[in-house]
């Protein structure tokens, strides 16, 4: 595996108009990614999400993206039509939504929407594309996956949902799965599953991964690399492991708000917003 | 899209669900029946009147209202009138003096044959003129596809009806003008369904066939224009609402082509709702339009109900309503199974 790295950003900026004119939710990102495991923290409207959206240059209008660079595998994503953007989609650059609720097509069964991920980039025979779905949901621990096949998501739990979700993204066996908040929508007792299954595939096949998540200690533990983004900026970019020696303001406050098992504090601190914005 | 249940118990199952959709599709017909019929006998109409006429004495007067049973109670009447009309007797029409039954059986495959064609000119343009407004939302495209089709809610019938015949037929000679068939084709072939085309089909009398389409499709054309804006109105909002959707960008991250997100992962969930909105459109079409059969001479059911209610002839107006409420009944029912059919959720 070549050493050049996998994704690298230079100046990212995604904005939106409004009534009083353009207004950037990412401010001008930057960060090179190889076949590791990123993460990137921040609260609701941090530009986290669009993060994601516009690595894969979906960004829905009215919304726009630039960059100064913008470079997967050495392919730059800026100057790709539209054709060869979607060619790498889901075949190279993959994503895991939040909710199987609402991310998966109510109308078509399981089996057809994942067989629709590997049919999109691959020509194979009818029976082929079975046995690899039948494999590849094998591969996110579901049991009887041919009954599974033919169920509509509807009739499955939210945690099925989210292992059938990253089945059909995992699938066309990408480089990159971005997973954003893959988790927020699952009962506690499930995200650990759902993660550790993410984690372990995306070991075996040495992918890089952009794990997008507002849990900084869920983020700490599954990632190499933290971003803390915080109104569309990076405030903090550090090891994962050095998290603790974090000095961004915004970040210490996010820390120190993290409730702990030998817990001394009689309160969590509030967030102090004063201390970095200045308002 | 679906897999077709073929074990014994859904079988069965699908056997029960038709058997309760047919006493449901009968029960609401009779509800329909009692308040035609009670309708028709409130309001201050004398049927007796309409039949003996108004020079009549007391006396041809009360016997005529023995003779049309009207002494009897009410509930007996209203017996009496389902036993008929299960025997295909809807009694006799004053103003054309012919069985009511025998009048809305030539008149209504003349509205249906125009609905029909209709209706499927308003669909096969309707829907895609729809799904392409909202996928190009906010482009010119998408203006221009909305002011066609708010014509169509706007621009009265009878105004487009005219202003078609004088252009294309008056001025271009595109189509034929008024009428079903030209006054030297009328009683050429046998009417076994009533429908021109059909019937002109089966006898292998291209001519006629030829000459009624020419006559029939100006107005059915009008008439879908009328349900097209409808149509392509709602066929547009329920794709933006589709197309803002989660999976919508689930299915652009896998790389799907855009045809097939809009046609495959938008369209395909929206029939549902559609399949209502068709529906409805095709019921309004079915009743016949007055405007447009009057422009056209064309011997329909809603012309046929117009001059029924001008001669206060209720037996042809309580027939053609019972008929245009089953026509609404049939249609509604018809939806509801497309609707299991198609939506997994409700299975």
């Amino acid at each position: 595996m070549s050493q050049s790295p996998l994704l690298e950003l230079e100046n990212l900026r995604v904005s939106f108009p409004t009534p009083k004119g353009r207004v950037e939710v990412v401010k001008g990102l930057s960060f090179t990614l190889g076949r590791e495991r990123l993460g990137i923290v921040g609260e609701s409207g941090s530009g986290k999400s669009m993060t994601g959206r516009a690595i894969l240059r979906l960004v829905r209008r009215p919304g726009q993206q630039d960059a100064d660079k913008m470079t997967f595998d050495g392919i730059d994503l800026r100057r790709l039509s539209e054709r060869r953007m979607r060619d790498l989609r889901g075949a190279r650059i993959s994503m895991i939504m939040q909710d199987p609720k609402f991310s998966l097509n109510p109308v078509m069964t399981i089996g057809e929407q994942i067989a629709e991920a590997l049919r999109t980039h691959e020509r194979l025979a009818r029976r082929d594309v079975q046995a690899r779905v039948l494999q590849m949901l094998e591969a996110v621990r579901i049991n009887d996956p041919k009954r599974v096949m033919a169920l509509y998501p509807h009739e499955v739990s939210g945690g099925m949902g989210q292992r059938i979700m990253i089945a059909m993204m995992l699938i066309p066996r990408p480089d990159l799965l971005i997973a954003d908040e893959p988790t927020s929508a699952l009962d506690v007792s499930v995200q650990a599953q759902v993660l550790d299954l993410i984690d372990e595939l995306v070991r075996d096949k040495g992918m890089g991964l952009i794990l997008i998540s507002h849990d900084l200690n869920l983020v700490a533990r599954y990632c190499d690399h933290i971003l803390v983004m915080h109104a569309g900026q990076v405030v903090e970019s550090c090891a994962a492991s050095e998290l603790h020696n974090a000095t961004h303001p915004y970040t210490r406050g996010l820390l120190a708000a993290v409730p702990r098992m030998e817990e001394t504090r009689e309160e969590l601190p509030v967030l102090d917003r004063s201390a970095w914005s200045g308002t | 899209m679906s897999r077709i249940q073929s074990s014994p118990a859904a079988l069965r199952g699908s056997v029960g669900a038709l058997g309760g959709f047919a006493i449901v599709t009968l029960l609401t017909f009779v509800g329909l029946m009692a308040i035609t019929f009670f309708i028709g006998r409130v309001i201050p109409i004398d049927p007796v009147l309409s039949v003996v006429g108004d020079r009549a004495t007391q006396e041809q007067y009360d016997a005529a209202r023995v003779a049309m049973g009207l002494d009897r109670p009410l509930a007996v009447q209203f017996l009496a009138y389902v036993g008929d009309v299960f025997q295909g007797n809807l009694g006799h029409s004053v103003s054309t003096n012919r069985p009511v039954a025998e009048d809305l059986a030539r008149v209504f495959p003349a509205t249906l044959e125009m609905a029909t064609l209709g209706i499927i000119i308003g669909v096969g343009m309707g829907v895609p003129l729809g799904v392409w407004a909202a996928a190009r939302q906010g482009t010119w495209i998408d203006h221009l596809i909305r002011v066609f089709a708010l014509l169509g809610y706007s621009v009265p019938a009878f105004w487009l009806g005219l202003v078609g015949l004088v252009v294309f037929y008056a001025g271009l000679g595109w189509v034929s003008g008024p009428g079903r068939v030209d006054i030297f084709y009328e009683g050429v072939v046998e009417p076994r369904s009533g429908l021109m085309l059909v019937d002109s089909a089966l006898a292998g009398d291209w001519d006629v066939f030829w000459n009624a389409l020419d006559h029939l499709i100006l107005p059915a054309t009008i008439l879908g224009f009328f349900s097209l804006a409808y149509i392509a109105r709602m066929t547009r909002s329920f794709m933006l609402d589709q197309l803002g959707q989660e999976y919508i960008t689930t299915a652009r991250v896998k790389g799907v082509a855009e045809w097939r997100v809009i046609w495959t992962h938008g369209f395909r969930p929206i029939r549902v709702p559609l399949i209502t909105v068709i529906g409805l459109s095709y019921a309004a079409l079915l009743e016949g339009s007055v405007m447009i059969e009057t422009v056209f001479s064309w011997p329909g059911i809603g012309n046929y109900l117009t001059v029924a209610l001008l001669n206060a002839d209720m037996n042809a107006v309580l027939g053609a309503t019972l008929v245009i409420g089953a026509v609404f009944i049939l249609i509604n029912k018809l939806s509801d199974v497309l609707y299991r059919m198609l939506d997994p959720r409700s299975r």
